[in-house]
């Protein structure tokens, strides 16, 4: 025999793969053998392992042939060879969504089911749900019940987990199942408890009081198996977030108690969802550290990395927690394997002192090529964070940074570098320099044109403020150049930025933008020819308002206005000031943590929140003629606690002449259905409260809407900021909370909710001015004001300024809201627009002696939004 | 914020792979949508192999997923599972899996015996997991009865040979012909 094997050998060149040229059309033909008697089952075995074998090399099976080799097969159960019937059971299963009629073989597997060889019950169960749907799910239903408390484990197990499986399809018919399962649940077998703790919890998850009552139940008694272990501590995590509660809850000592169970498996579990709990103080953390660094020095690879992966996400939050396990670190710093080794070397960056950086550094870039993409991001994270940590090493860094830059990589990776470099350029004013030099090279051969028109609209923005800007241009005008479409397109905006800063530079600028006038491409013509006769006019206001600060507004609103406007055609011309501006939102900042792996992020969920109002509210018949949205309040504010019978939040939105507040209400009782809510409210100004919108309904846990409209005070148009007492009204129904039958009489209710403030940042929309100065002189001096104020309680600068950015709800410019260190004197340019639309700019000085003494000096095109500003600072 | 708590759930495994010293796939079970077609699974295989096999970590990160593996002699074994799960319930996926066919193919776990034992492997992977859903928490009992089974029959016997040696008719139990074996409803699906 092993001759023979030897010969193949040669034969075939190394191969000898029996399954390596099989022939689709071959196979199916000789799956007619299966008709044949008396059955050969090895050698029907050997066909259907090679049908399987097609099937698993993603070999596409057509509907016609797939269902005639599944009517062969069914002839095999006449034969009683088990691994036949094992290999039918399986054949049947990957069949199960390519062959049609399918459930033909039903009644066999019922049989073997129900049958007395153990063997083949467990698979026959799985087979069997496999093809069953809801309707005929009902017709089984008896059989599946016994299953589910049989007492051979394979075929209990197999019930639970097809059960678990069918959910999906069949939620209503496989809840009734909960009694069996709550049996098995108590079963000694760890698989079946972990399968039936499984089902348990996907069919109540929805239902927090019996979720609550199993984990108490089960957690009471002990669990015979580590996986359930698992399950439990992630249910229990679950609930304690959910319920955001205190630490002192039987949850949490119920996941601290498994830190000391003697399954790793389970320590680990528990460890990690400690760390992962939000909001976990230093001290809670200890005993979960403790046991990770154990795990450090265990000789398993798999139980080394979960360990530090995890350590690492604590150093993001708590770098002082970690500090005792860096001795354990070190030593993972050469681990064999390299994802260990970076990890080690990541979470000692954050933790370790400034002193062992360039060592680590070192470390770190000898195996740089050897890691994947990645970990690679993991590194360049780290090292964001230390330039944001330790400024002074910005130099080493950098140079990393560099060195990694030039490197092959993919495109997360390479984005993650040019962010940093990027970050530490703002940061750090002495390193702009040789980092906008570096860019430039990169640009140089750049595969990526989203990073390379990123570096050129920083080179735009950054490079005339430099001392010598003219040598930013020759790399600029090669992208011109050289490159597609986009990134030339990117130059042409980048050179007509320093023409417009740059007197000295502007006639050469002129000459290459001349050039740039006869390209192939559209959208660098049109950028070419705006531009060159723009900067022509040579008025700075000009160059300011079209090249400097650009547009404003919203891109997607602009779309739907110039639409609307194409629609109904008039003699008016397009109001660019009836498209909703473009909002900066807070949440701007570099998100502290970002997750290590590439998950998607749900993007522009910011930029359409405001769009989905704008619907919403359009579809009031009430809130007709309130002209367009200007601003909704960025997040809604609780109005209740959020444990009481109602819930109710409040979102305001802000129009020309009038305010909407919307109320979110929940109904948290299910016994009870609220009806005709309404929110009354008493102003403390002159706001006149205009009508109120009322939600009809309100059931048990369905969220539901009303609004209340107030006209703003025309009287005295400086007083903006206002308190609101409020008060839900509605009728109370009563109604039973399990069939859901409803009492025809009502009776009127009240409930009191927190009084809800309205301050002149609901007037007022971020706008972020990439160049204050020339905006600022664009609106010129016109409707200037200036005050002085002191503010005594304020002991230091940066304390000032977040308040002040706050209080205002402006967006901070040119990164003047960043206080340098050791300096009692400091300048904060804001800029936002005004209800209307008027751009409003303000310029505060700060004076730092005992107190904070601040010049407010304000401007905008009209004189109202000044006085307002004035009259609230004061 | 990156999601932190996870949604308690008992699907942990969204792929068992084994491939070659080739890369090439031998076998591959994907329990749910991250790689829908079989483009992109191949795609991400050749991925997986060329980070992995030159190194004898057992771990790794790729694609934003946690890879646990495992190679012998000319093979490598994978098991792959979200970034959020339990990195030492993989392993024991794993690590049954490995055990399950080393005893399968006593101890010589090596692509040629594989392969000959393809229904094992096949039999094997379905009894530890289904759907996603870890099933028996260490090697499974059904080899050690497949593989007894297997001996007695013919040991050593290769697959894909032309002459498959019929056995004799008594040495097989009794066939056992069901009162309602299925019937095909219409001949027309026949041909």
């Amino acid at each position: 025999m092993l001759k023979k094997f030897d010969k193949k050998d040669e034969e075939s060149g190394g191969g000898s793969n029996p399954f390596q040229h099989l022939e689709k059309s071959a196979v199916l033909q000789e799956a007619r053998v299966f008709n044949e008697t008396p059955i050969n089952p090895r050698k029907c075995a050997h066909i259907l392992t090679k049908i399987l074998y097609l099937i698993n090399q993603g070999e596409h099976l057509g509907t016609t042939e797939a269902t005639e080799a599944f009517f062969a097969m069914t002839k095999l159960f006449q034969s009683n060879d088990p691994t036949l019937r094992r290999m039918c059971y399986l054949t049947i299963k990957e069949m199960s969504s390519i062959a049609e009629d399918v459930i033909i073989v039903t009644s066999s597997l019922t049989k073997d089911m129900t049958g007395k060889d153990d063997n083949y019950r467990g698979p026959a169960v799985r087979a069997l749900c496999q093809i069953t749907d809801s309707t005929m799910l009902q017709a089984i239903e008896r059989y599946m019940k016994q299953a589910i408390v049989d007492k051979v484990p394979s075929v209990s197990s197999s019930a639970l987990v097809s059960s678990l499986h069918l959910l999906k399809s069949s939620f209503d018919v496989v809840k009734r199942w909960v009694n069996e399962a709550q049996e098995a649940a108590s079963s000694d077998n760890i698989m079946v408890q972990y399968h039936a703790l499984g089902l348990l919890y996907h069919v109540r998850k929805n239902d927090r009081l019996a979720v609550n009552k199993m984990i108490s139940k089960f957690t009471r008694h002990g669990l015979k198996s580590p996986f359930a272990y698992c399950m439990m501590i992630r249910v229990a995590s679950k609930q304690l977030e959910e319920e955001d509660g205190s630490r002192d809850s039987p949850l949490f000592d119920f996941i601290e108690s498994c830190l000391r169970n003697k399954h790793e498996m389970v320590v680990y579990e528990a460890a990690s969802a400690i760390v992962n709990l939000p909001g976990c103080s230093a001290k809670e953390l200890a005993p979960a550290v403790s046991v990770l660094q154990l795990f450090c020095s265990s000789p398993k690879a798999a139980l080394r990395y979960a360990a530090v992966r995890t350590l690492n996400k604590v150093a993001m939050k708590h770098p002082s927690a970690v500090t005792a396990c860096n001795l354990d670190l070190e030593n993972l710093v050469t681990d064999s394997n390299r994802s260990i080794a970076t990890l080690a070397i990541t979470t000692l960056l954050k933790t370790g002192s400034e002193s062992s950086i360039d060592r680590l550094m070192k470390q770190i870039s000898s195996f740089m090529s050897e890691i994947s993409d990645e970990f690679k991001v993991v590194v360049v994270q780290a090292i964001s964070a230390l330039c944001q940590k330790y400024p002074r090493k910005h130099a080493v860094l950098m140079n990393f940074l560099f060195t990694m830059l030039r490197e092959e990589g993919g495109f997360e990776y390479k984005r993650a570098i040019v962010d940093c470099i990027i970050s530490i350029i703002e940061e750090n004013s002495e390193s702009k320099e040789t980092g906008l030099s570096h860019l430039c090279e990169f640009i140089e051969d750049c595969e990526f044109t989203v990073l390379a028109t990123r570096i050129l609209h920083l080179l735009g923005q950054e490079g005339p403020k430099t001392n010598n800007p003219s040598k930013y241009i020759r790399f600029i005008y090669n992208r011109v150049v050289l490159e597609h479409e986009e990134v030339r397109a990117g130059a042409v905006s980048a050179l007509a930025k320093f023409g417009a800063q740059n007197e000295e530079m502007l006639p050469s600028i002129l000459v290459l933008l001349k050039r740039c006038v006869m390209d192939d491409d559209n959208e660098v013509r049109d950028r070419a020819t705006f531009y060159l006769n723009v900067l022509e006019q040579k008025q700075k206001a000009l160059n300011a308002g079209y090249i400097l600060n650009g547009l404003t507004v919203s891109i997607p609103g602009l779309e739907r206005a110039l639409q609307q406007y194409t629609l109904e055609p008039s003699e008016k011309p397009f109001d660019l000031k009836s498209v909703p501006l473009a909002t900066t939102t807070i949440a701007e900042q570099r998100p502290e943590s970002t997750p290590i792996t590439a998950v998607k992020q749900p993007e522009k969920v910011a930029a359409t929140r405001q769009e989905i109002f704008q619907e919403q509210l359009a579809a009031v018949p009430e809130f007709r003629g309130l002209g367009p949205l200007f601003k909704s309040s960025s997040e809604s504010v609780a109005l209740t606690e959020s444990e009481t019978e109602y819930v109710v939040r409040c979102t305001k939105h802000t129009f020309l002449n009038h305010m909407v507040f919307q109320f979110d209400c929940t109904n948290t009782l299910n016994d009870q259905i609220l009806e005709n809510v309404t929110v009354q409210m008493e102003p403390t100004e002159s706001y006149d409260i205009l009508c109120y919108v009322p939600a009809k309904s309100l059931a048990y846990n369905q969220p539901g809407t009303c609004y209340t409209l107030v006209a703003l005070p025309e009287g005295d148009p400086t007083a903006v900021a206002c308190t609101f007492s409020c008060m839900m009204k509605f009728t109370v129904k009563d109604c039973d909370p399990t069939t859901g039958e409803t009492d025809d009489e009502g009776y009127e209710d009240e409930y009191v909710l927190e009084d809800l403030e309205v301050t002149l940042a609901d007037h007022i929309l971020r706008v972020l001015k990439p160049n204050f100065g020339a905006a600022w002189d664009e609106v010129g001096e016109e409707f200037e004001k200036e005050e002085t104020f002191t503010l005594s309680t304020i002991k230091t600068l940066e304390e000032a300024v977040g308040n002040i950015v706050k209080f205002l709800g402006m967006q901070p410019c040119e990164r003047s809201d960043k206080v340098p260190e050791n300096k009692n004197a400091h300048t904060l340019f804001l800029a936002g627009v005004f209800r209307g639309g008027h751009d409003i700019l303000v310029r505060s000085r700060l004076v730092l002696t005992d107190t904070v003494t601040m010049q407010v000096t304000a401007r905008s095109t009209e004189e109202l939004p000044v006085d307002i500003i004035l009259a609230s600072v004061g | 914020m990156e999601a932190l708590i996870l949604e308690p759930s008992l699907y942990t495994v969204k792929a068992i792979l084994i491939l070659d010293n080739d890369g090439e796939r031998l076998f591959a079970k994907y329990y749910d949508d991250t790689y829908p077609s079989v483009k992109e699974q191949k795609a991400f295989e050749k991925n997986i192999f060329n980070k992995t096999h030159r190194t004898d970590s057992e771990i790794a990160l790729l694609e934003g997923l946690t890879v646990v593996y495992k190679g012998s002699i000319d093979l490598y074994f994978y098991v792959i599972g979200s970034s959020y799960e339990n990195e030492l319930m993989l392993m024991a996926v794993l690590n049954c899996l490995f055990d399950s066919l080393s005893q399968m193919l006593r101890k010589n776990v090596e692509k040629r015996a594989l392969l000959e034992n393809m229904e094992g492997l096949f039999l094997a992977v379905d009894e530890i997991v289904d759907g996603g859903v870890k099933m028996s928490p260490s090697r499974s009992r059904l080899c050690l009865r497949y593989c007894s089974q297997q001996r007695n029959r013919s040991s050593g016997h290769c697959f894909g040979e032309d002459s498959i040696t019929p056995l004799l008719p008594s040495s097989l139990p009794k066939p056992f012909v069901y009162c309602d074996a299925p019937t095909p409803p219409s001949s027309s699906l026949l041909h």
